[in-house]
């Protein structure tokens, strides 16, 4: 049941590197199996481009579960294609119809400067987190995990928001390429956990500090995020990181005017 | 005189690891800012190892081959992981999770190192809670556990089915705030593909920028290997695409000694091979077996009528299936460890009982437990006297939602079957490699400086590896124990520097302007180039995928020695048309992924046949590692303790060539004996 049936026309996007110009570029493929995952469909092409002489087309991928985040793609102009919750790696070849045009396109976003083809350089969100995503606790100096209990639900809010893959399809998805949906996630987890609490102000200014730094836009609340979103992060998160935010700020400015701690 | 020296420390079992923490010598802070480490992978091992060994004051540099440490392999692990906390009050203990290890492993494994693995396990769980790891907790609060394979107790954590990602991102949150700091230099789309030796010790690594393909020299006072294992020997595993075994070959050939390369782990619960097209497998975790029942058909006619879709699973009653497992161990029934559940799945299905159309397939089935554990309770919750069948299911099947949603939902994906309405079909396929670099107590290879963790290295597992404990072997070598063991080497280091001080020629002065750096160098290039200019007409995943078929059918789940020597003649055969046959498009000064799996797929060549040797050598069957020549009536493994009770490290003397060294194992607190779970 290997070989298929259906024939498509591609259109991809090729750019040689970061500095040149790119373009679709048409190829039609026939014999794709509905069993077939969208990337496996690519690994036909790219076969079929190498045994031509052809550079075949670059692509991130790697663990094609849905859980490490690389298979940035744009397809028919939506992040991970056409259905909702899921990463490209893990979309079907069933759905789409024989004779259908697909276009893959990579994330188009200034902080994600095109790398090759399908490639995007992501480590803009890597400097956020490194601007305050964690809790600052060195090896070996805790107490034991059941020292604190946490309600179930507030834990498992918690594991919601962290549940973001880092895929940058918000960003991409985004008219201004706002990246609030992924940072607000992980300012939700760590706020809604006892641990995250001595660094709960500072976290926030700073992250969204970077955040600014690295030229993602403002959130003007169109929530297409939230509907790319393969992890289904929620835009109550979003809305938790500005009051975090605001309150964060008006700690601040109270400590400056009593002349207290560095806030 | 053996070449091998575990460095095992004296003393009794349980208290080797505090008497050795306490006189271990120690590097002092001013010195520590001087000393270099390299890292290479970003994994639970590698993240753990480099975030740790910063707050101490080290300068570290990371490497890995994805665009951010947070994508490491680790990311995709679901299920959970162990320690021995024993929350549960039911009967858990450091020894018991020892012991637990050492047997599942057959007998095969180190008890020194297993005993520390247990000891710093519950430091785990504290330590990846501190750090924001929602782990999964009961409604009084408190942290909740599953049963994983292998074990009667309750000892494993988890986070739904994102156990793995949950724990990385701590770790990988600790090594982004280090970097924030300045203390760690991160190197992501960098590939690691050579150590440097100098004088017989390691002194840092040549890495091509994958993005520019500039090859690259680091400097390292020691150099870390957190690479992760090699399942993608086979081409078809449940590892990301880009797991390999590069780094850690290198290693070999510059003269770490590779450790029981034949143990490989088949995982019993993932999604069958559907077809041709087939990149990887897909694993459903292990968990599951906690709540599913595995189960064929009592009759080959049912069995035909299912795989050609004349009857549906549902339709086969209750006296026509046949729970192997539970048939056959009724101690441990459906949570026997994993390669005895494989094995078990291999039997039925050769017997022609398997289903799918493809006949090699079981079921999982959580029909059961769905209604009669879930439902009922949560039926006597809501006060319903008498439940009928469909509130059964319906109450049953939230509970399950809830547990395994994300399972499932990636199963009916795949598949297009929806699991909560039909059984699961699961296959057995590589996930694990038990074998790796042979370290010693310290986690050093036989090169010193030159360490491995995690996956890489050949310690704890054994013969076979226990669910949920990759995890924490990860996380323990890398926060709890490198911590420590490196000391050793590196004070040792801070004599060597204080006395070399005003030299010019010192190697802290030198640095990678050493020939032996530029040697290095000069070789990757070479081999770069070679790749490049065989300019053939096959890909790299023609010859990927004639390698995994040969290691699949002749030293997967089932090994004989006939089947071992054709395999050894034909991976050669594969390997020599590789490199005369390879078409490689593009250059070497550009992101070329083509190139990268090359390089990865020409080690991969070289790996199988050792894996082939190892397998062909150890007459025996223990663990992964079962010879068909070696089992019991029943068709059970036998192990030969007389003749094998070691382990095997292999020494690299050129292409195909590799001598054996051996590590006895003593047992000393445990009685080795006959493993069983009947
Ligand atoms: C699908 C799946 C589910 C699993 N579930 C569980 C589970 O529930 N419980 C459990 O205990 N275990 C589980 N395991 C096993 C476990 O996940 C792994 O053994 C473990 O995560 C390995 O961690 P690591 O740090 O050793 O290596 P990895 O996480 O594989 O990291 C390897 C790192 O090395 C880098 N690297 C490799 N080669 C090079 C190179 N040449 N140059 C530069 N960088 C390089 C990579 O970029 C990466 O950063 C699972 C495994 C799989 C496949
Ligand atoms: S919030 Fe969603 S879309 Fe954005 S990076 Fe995270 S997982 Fe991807
Ligand atoms: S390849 Fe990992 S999420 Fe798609």
């Amino acid at each position: 049941m290997s070989a298929g049936n259906m024939n498509l026309t591609l259109k991809v996007w090729r750019q040689k590197n970061t500095h040149s110009e790119g373009k679709l570029v048409t190829y039609p493929i026939s014999g794709i199996s509905p069993d077939m995952s969208f990337l496996e469909m690519i690994d036909v092409l790219n076969e079929e481009l190498i045994n031509k002489g052809q550079e075949p087309v670059a692509f991130d991928h790697d663990c094609r579960e849905g859980i490490c985040g690389m298979c940035s793609m744009y397809i028919n102009g939506r992040a991970h294609g056409p259905k909702r919750a899921i990463t490209t790696c893990q979309l079907h070849m069933r759905s789409f119809k024989d004779g259908d045009t697909i276009v893959i396109e990579p994330w188009k976003a200034k902080s994600f400067p095109i790398i090759k083809d399908l490639v995007v350089d992501r480590t803009a969100f890597d400097r956020i987190i490194a601007k305050g995503g964690y809790i600052s606790v060195n090896t070996g100096s805790v107490k034991d995990a059941n020292n604190i209990p946490i309600p179930k639900d507030k834990v498992d809010e918690a594991l919601e928001a962290a549940a973001c893959i880092g895929c940058g399809a918000c960003v991409a998805t985004c008219v201004n390429s706002s990246a609030m949906l992924f940072v607000s996630a992980k300012i939700s987890q760590l706020a809604l956990l006892p641990q995250g609490q001595p660094e709960r102000n500072s976290r926030v200014l700073s992250m969204v500090e970077q955040m600014d730094h690295e030229g993602f836009g403002n959130c003007t609340n169109t929530g297409a995020c939230e509907v790319e979103c393969p992890k289904e992060i929620s835009l109550e998160n979003i809305a938790r990181m500005n009051r975090e935010f605001v309150m964060a700020s008006l700690t601040k400015k109270k400590k400056k005017n009593t002349g207290g701690g560095a806030g | 005189m053996s070449k091998l020296d575990s460095k095992i420390p004296e003393g009794q079992l349980d208290q080797k690891w505090t008497t050795y923490k306490s006189k271990v010598a120690l590097v002092n802070p001013a010195n520590k800012r001087s000393l270099e480490i390299v890292v290479v992978g970003s994994g639970l091992a590698g993240a753990s190892a480099a975030a740790t060994l910063a707050e101490m004051g080290y300068k570290v540099k990371v490497f890995c081959f994805q665009d951010s440490p947070r994508r490491a392999h680790s990311i995709a692990a679901q299920g959970g992981i162990n320690a021995a906390k024993n929350y549960q009050n039911d009967g858990d203990s450091i020894y018991r999770l020892f012991y637990d290890t050492i047997k599942g492993g057959d007998y095969r494994a180190r008890e020194a190192n297993v005993h520390r693995l247990s000891e710093v396990s519950g430091n785990i769980i504290d330590q990846c809670v501190a750090q924001g790891v929602p782990l999964a907790r009961e409604y009084g609060g408190m942290l909740s556990n599953r049963s994983f394979g292998g074990t009667q107790v309750q000892r494993t954590f988890y986070a739904a089915g994102q156990t793995g990602q949950q724990l990385l991102l701590g770790a990988y949150s600790a090594l982004e705030r280090q970097i924030g700091l300045g203390t760690v230099q991160m190197f992501s789309r960098h590939e690691m593909l050579d150590v440097v030796t100098i004088d017989g010790k390691a002194r840092g690594i040549i890495a091509r920028d994958l993005v520019t393909g500039k090859l690259e020299r680091h400097f390292g006072h020691a150099v870390l290997l957190c690479t992760g294992g090699y399942g993608n020997v086979f081409f078809l595993s449940t590892n990301a695409m880009g797991s390999n075994v590069t780094a850690a070959w290198k290693a070999h050939k510059k003269g770490a000694f590779f450790g029981n390369p034949c143990y490989t782990q088949i995982h019993p619960t993932c999604i069958p091979v559907s077809g041709d097209h087939q990149s990887k497998l897909t694993l459903m975790s292990e968990s599951l077996r906690n709540d599913g029942r595995i189960w064929v058909p009592k009759k080959k006619e049912d069995a035909e009528a299912l795989r050609t879709g004349k009857k549906k699973p549902n339709e086969i009653i209750e006296e026509d299936r046949d729970y192997y497992l539970e048939r056959r161990y009724p101690a441990f029934g459906n949570l026997v460890p994993r390669d005895v559940a494989s094995r078990a799945a291999k039997e039925r299905c050769d017997a022609g009982f398997g289903v799918n159309q493809t006949g090699h397939a079981v079921f999982l089935d959580f029909t059961f437990n769905m209604k009669e554990k879930y439902g009922r309770t949560e039926a006597t919750k809501l006060g319903i006297e008498k439940p009928t069948d469909d509130q059964l299911k319906e109450l049953g099947q939230a509970v399950v939602k809830e547990k395994y949603g994300n399972l499932f939902d990636m199963y009916a994906q795949i598949t297009g079957v929806d699991p909560y309405e039909q059984p699961m079909m699961i296959y057995p396929a590589v996930h694990y490699t038990m074998g790796g670099l042979w370290v010693d107590y310290n986690l050093m290879t036989t090169v010193p400086g030159m360490y491995a963790l995690g996956e890489a290295n050949f310690s704890d597992h054994g013969a076979n590896r226990l669910g949920a404990s990759a995890l924490m072997q990860g996380l323990a070598d890398g926060y709890f124990v490198i911590p420590y063991t490196i000391g050793a080497y590196l004070s040792a280091e801070v004599t060597r520097m204080s006395a070399e001080k005003g030299k010019t020629d010192s190697i802290d002065k030198v640095k990678t302007n050493h020939p032996e750096f530029e040697k290095s160098e000069k070789e990757v290039k070479e081999r770069i180039d070679r790749l490049l200019n065989i300019k053939g007409t096959k890909s790299v995943d023609h010859f990927h995928k004639q390698l995994g078929h040969v290691m699949w059918d002749k030293c997967g789940m089932a090994r004989n020695a006939d089947g071992l020597k054709k395999a050894i003649e034909e991976i050669r055969k594969i390997r020599a048309e590789f490199w005369k046959d390879l078409r490689v498009l593009g250059s070497g000064d550009e992101l070329n992924t083509e190139l990268e799996k090359a390089g990865r797929v020409a080690d991969f060549l070289e790996l199988g046949e050792l894996m082939c040797i190892d397998a062909l050598h150890r007459n025996e069957s223990c663990g992964g590692h079962f010879r068909e020549e070696y089992q019991t009536d029943e068709g059970e493994a036998m192990r030969d303790d007389d003749n094998f009770a070691y382990a095997a490290a292999w020494e690299y003397k050129g292409e195909g060539q590799f001598e054996l060294n051996k590590e006895e194992l003593k047992f000393e607190a445990i009685k080795i004996a006959a493993r069983s779970y009947k």
